[in-house]
Order: C-alpha cells, then sequence, then structure tokens
C-alpha cells in the first residue's frame, strides 16, 4: 500500500511542478488574502498581531480548498480516475497518495504564508517545537479530510460549490485547535497547546484511517 | 399520507400511512398534549433557569432525536457500504432529512433560550457553534444526494459523506466539557446527579420519548414517499419502453 502511495503521490507532485498552478496561482491568492486581511482590520498592527493564529489557518483553508478542487478536477477531466482503477494500485495506497502530494504542497503554502505573517503582520515566531508539529499534524488532518471530499465535488458542472460546503464545516475543528495551538506556541494564549496538537493528530488519524477504509467504493463511483 | 397517483388502479398504493403508523401518530399527537399540559400547566418557572425552562422541554428533546437520527443515517450508510441495499440507502436519506429539520429547530429554539437568558439570539459558545456545524454538515450530506447520478453513485457518495458527519457528533457533546462554555452542561446524562428532577424530570423524560417517537413516525412516511419515488421511477421507464414496443407495427410481407 505504501508503495502504491508513493506512485500517486510522486505523479501528483509531478503534475503540480510541471502545471505550477500552485506556484502561479494559489500563491499569489495567499498573498492577497493576507494583505485584505490586514485592509480588513484597519492595519491595526496590534490587532493583527492577536488574530494572526486564526487567521493564518483560515488562510490555510482556503488555499486547500482551491488546491483540492484543482487536484481532482483535473483528474476528472482527463480519465484519470478510470486509469487509477485499471491500474492495479490499491485503493487505499491511492487515497493516501492523494493525501501525501496535498500534504507537500500545503506545507510549502504553510511556509510561504509564515513568512508573509511574519514580515506583514509583524509576529516574533516562538515556540518552535509546537508550531512544527502542529502544522504538520494539522496539514494532515486537511489533507486527508481535502482527499476524502475531493472525488465527491470535483469536475462535474454543478459540484464544483458544492466542496467548499462540505469541507469547510468538516475542518472546523481543525481550524479551532491550531489556532489555539498556536496561539500557546506564540505566548497568547492560556496553554494547553500540546493537547491541542494532540487533538489535530486524533483528527488526522480518524480521517486517514476513514478515507483507506471508503476509498475503494468511492473511486468505482466517481 | 401522501397520495401518488391521480386514479389509482387495483391494488395500487395510495397513500404512505399503514395501521401501524396511524396509531404511533395518534401515540405522537396524545403524547406532544400531555407534554404541553406538564410543560405549561404543572410544572412551574425554574429556580435558576424562570420561565425560559419551559423551553427545554422542546430544546433537549428535538437534539436527542436529531442526534439518534443522525447516528441512526451513519448505521444506514456503513449498512449501504457494505450490503449496497437500496433499503438502507433510502432509509439513510429518510433519516437524515427529519435528523437535519430537528437540529434545525433545536437551533431555532436554543436562540429564543439564549435570547431570554443571555440576552443575545447566538453567542460564539462551542457547542452552538459545533451544533451549527454539524448542521451545516448535513446540509451538505443532502446537497450530495441532490445531486444529479446514477442511484448506486449517489448512495455510496452520500454513505461517505453521512459516515463521516457523525463523526462530528462526540465533539458536538463533549463540547461544554472540552472547552469553556457558556451553554448549560449535561441535564439529563450528567456523572452525578441530573440537574432537575420532580415533575420537571419527568417532564423532559415524556418529550423526549415523545420526539423520538415524532422523529421515528416521520423517518417512516419520508422513507414510504422516497421508496414509491423509486419504484414510480422504475415503472415509469418500464411504462416508456412498454409504449415504444406497442407503437412497433411489423412490415406488411409484399405479395
Amino acid at each position: 500500500m505504501l508503495r502504491d502511495a508513493r506512485i500517486v503521490a510522486g505523479k501528483d507532485l509531478r503534475l503540480e511542478a510541471r502545471s505550477r498552478v500552485a506556484v502561479n496561482q494559489v500563491l499569489p491568492f495567499v498573498l492577497a488574502v493576507v494583505l485584505l486581511f490586514g485592509f480588513a482590520l484597519d492595519a491595526d498592527t496590534a490587532l493583527l498581531r492577536r488574530a494572526t493564529s486564526g487567521l493564518f489557518w483560515v488562510t490555510v483553508l482556503f488555499s486547500a480548498v482551491i488546491i483540492v478542487q484543482r487536484s481532482f478536477a483535473i483528474e476528472r477531466h482527463d480519465g484519470i480516475n478510470d486509469a487509477l482503477r485499471l491500474s492495479g494500485l490499491s485503493a487505499g495506497g491511492i487515497f493516501l497518495g492523494k493525501a501525501a502530494s496535498l500534504f507537500c504542497q500545503l506545507v510549502i503554502i504553510e511556509l510561504v504564508l509564515g513568512l508573509c505573517v511574519i514580515v506583514f503582520y509583524d509576529v516574533t515566531p516562538s515556540g518552535a517545537g509546537l508550531l512544527i508539529v502542529t502544522t504538520l499534524a494539522a496539514t494532515l488532518g486537511i489533507a486527508a479530510a481535502g482527499s476524502l471530499y475531493g472525488p465527491l465535488a470535483a469536475g462535474l458542472r454543478n459540484r464544483d460549490t458544492l466542496l467548499p460546503l462540505l469541507l469547510l464545516p468538516v475542518l472546523a475543528p481543525v481550524l479551532l485547535a491550531a489556532s489555539r495551538a498556536f496561539e500557546t506556541a506564540l505566548g497568547r494564549g492560556v496553554g494547553g497547546g500540546w493537547q491541542w496538537a494532540a487533538m489535530l493528530g486524533i483528527f488526522a488519524v480518524v480521517y486517514l484511517t476513514l478515507g483507506v477504509a471508503v476509498w475503494g467504493p468511492l473511486l468505482e463511483e466517481t | 399520507m401522501t397520495d401518488t397517483s391521480v386514479a389509482p388502479a387495483a391494488g395500487a398504493v395510495t397513500s404512505t400511512s399503514s395501521g401501524g403508523t396511524r396509531i404511533l401518530g395518534l401515540i405522537c399527537l396524545v403524547g406532544l398534549a400531555i407534554v404541553g399540559l406538564y410543560a405549561f400547566g404543572v410544572t412551574g418557572a425554574d429556580v435558576r433557569l424562570g420561565e425560559s425552562v419551559r423551553i427545554m422541554y422542546v430544546h433537549v428533546p428535538t437534539v436527542t432525536a436529531a442526534y439518534c437520527l443522525m447516528i441512526a443515517n451513519a448505521g444506514f450508510s456503513v449498512f449501504t457500504l457494505w450490503k449496497r441495499s437500496t433499503f438502507s440507502d433510502l432509509a439513510a436519506h429518510a433519516t437524515a432529512e427529519v435528523g437535519t429539520l430537528m437540529l434545525g429547530l433545536t437551533l431555532i429554539v436554543g436562540a429564543i433560550w439564549g435570547r431570554m437568558t443571555w440576552g443575545a439570539f447566538w453567542v460564539w459558545d462551542a457547542r452552538l457553534t459545533t451544533t451549527a456545524l454539524l448542521f451545516l454538515m448535513y446540509l451538505g450530506y443532502l446537497a450530495v444526494r441532490g445531486l444529479p447520478a446514477t442511484p448506486r453513485t449517489r448512495a455510496t457518495r452520500s454513505a461517505i459523506v453521512g459516515i463521516a458527519a457523525a463523526c462530528l457528533i462526540p465533539v458536538v457533546h463533549k463540547s461544554v466539557e472540552w472547552w469553556a462554555s457558556l451553554h448549560q452542561n449535561e441535564t439529563v446524562l450528567g456523572k452525578i446527579n441530573p440537574n432537575i428532577s420532580g415533575n420537571q424530570y419527568f417532564t423532559l423524560m415524556l418529550a423526549m420519548v415523545v420526539f423520538l417517537l415524532i422523529g421515528l413516525w416521520l423517518s417512516i412516511h419520508r422513507f414510504r414517499v422516497l421508496w414509491l419515488t423509486e419504484r414510480l421511477d422504475e415503472v415509469g421507464i418500464d411504462a416508456a419502453i412498454d409504449d415504444r414496443r406497442s407503437e412497433y407495427r411489423p412490415p406488411v410481407a409484399q405479395p
């Protein structure tokens, strides 16, 4: 299964590297959102610093919706789903590969977003261990949930608008837990940062397990 | 309850009701009347909550019914993926619709209670927010059910969304313990003692039973409507094929 996952992740990442959608479209979108939040909050640096954790993760969620939608739409248009079904790769492996590919893309976006936040919101990073663990656990959860919901809502004419409705409520616990953990790491929370990080880990494990279990029937029917 | 044909043929199904559902409906009606009598006549105002305690006799039962129906939806969804059963797929659809209705009622009634108690229809509280998210997830589920697809594809997709949505139910239920919440702690299933007793407790328990029965009654009727619609689609296709066949005239042999 892991071998299959590596093959699918490699294929997806090669597709993204060649099309450069993440670099040419999603990263400018991230920058635009960071700047718009600044305008919306009246360029109040103190307020922006206080709200950094939430704004960071809201931006990650919006970017995740775009990446998931794009990732599954191109497969539908080119009939790759059928090719994957006929390839003999295990369904669980395909799901894990998709999740791994989304994970890598999101981590790159989060790194750039983190730099933007440091520069534009004048935030001094601290609590590196908690920040890194939270980011990895939350991103894994987002990638797993995105890979599960992506095929349901990608490609067809009247299904594109469905993904945010399905995905954002599911990812709300990630937004909450990751924001709280970041606040603790940045010295503004009331503690319990590692508990929030643990909750993010549980979320990721639940959705990875669910995805491996149900991806087979989902691949057949989409 | 619902007429399915204008001019029914002999033996055709013309209603979603049966002897059992009529009795169940009657029990629900009588039960609601007794709950109303107890809620407004027998029980008094609460020492802490005042008159707003009467809202609890609807709020707690509707959310309990919603949880039960959504858990039933998850169970039917698992069975749909496992056995590919049309019965469980339609049952999942029916329970999700009625569960979403009950959860919507919970949010509306809760907002009214919040206005009376907290002075605002909505506060950014963990229980309220997670309940609203659960409601949105089931709206998403119903949107997936409405997508154009073959019955089998629709059943698979919606079963997966139903199972994933049910994962949020424990988070909603435990949110008042996990996060600092304005919302009242568990009223009935509190760890040490229930927070209410006497006539209030009886009224609440009776209301919970009645609303669960209403949820069951509505789900049965909704299931039968869905079942008949499914049959109608099949009959419609068969009838269209028969019509086309009847139009066929064999060529007359030339002398």
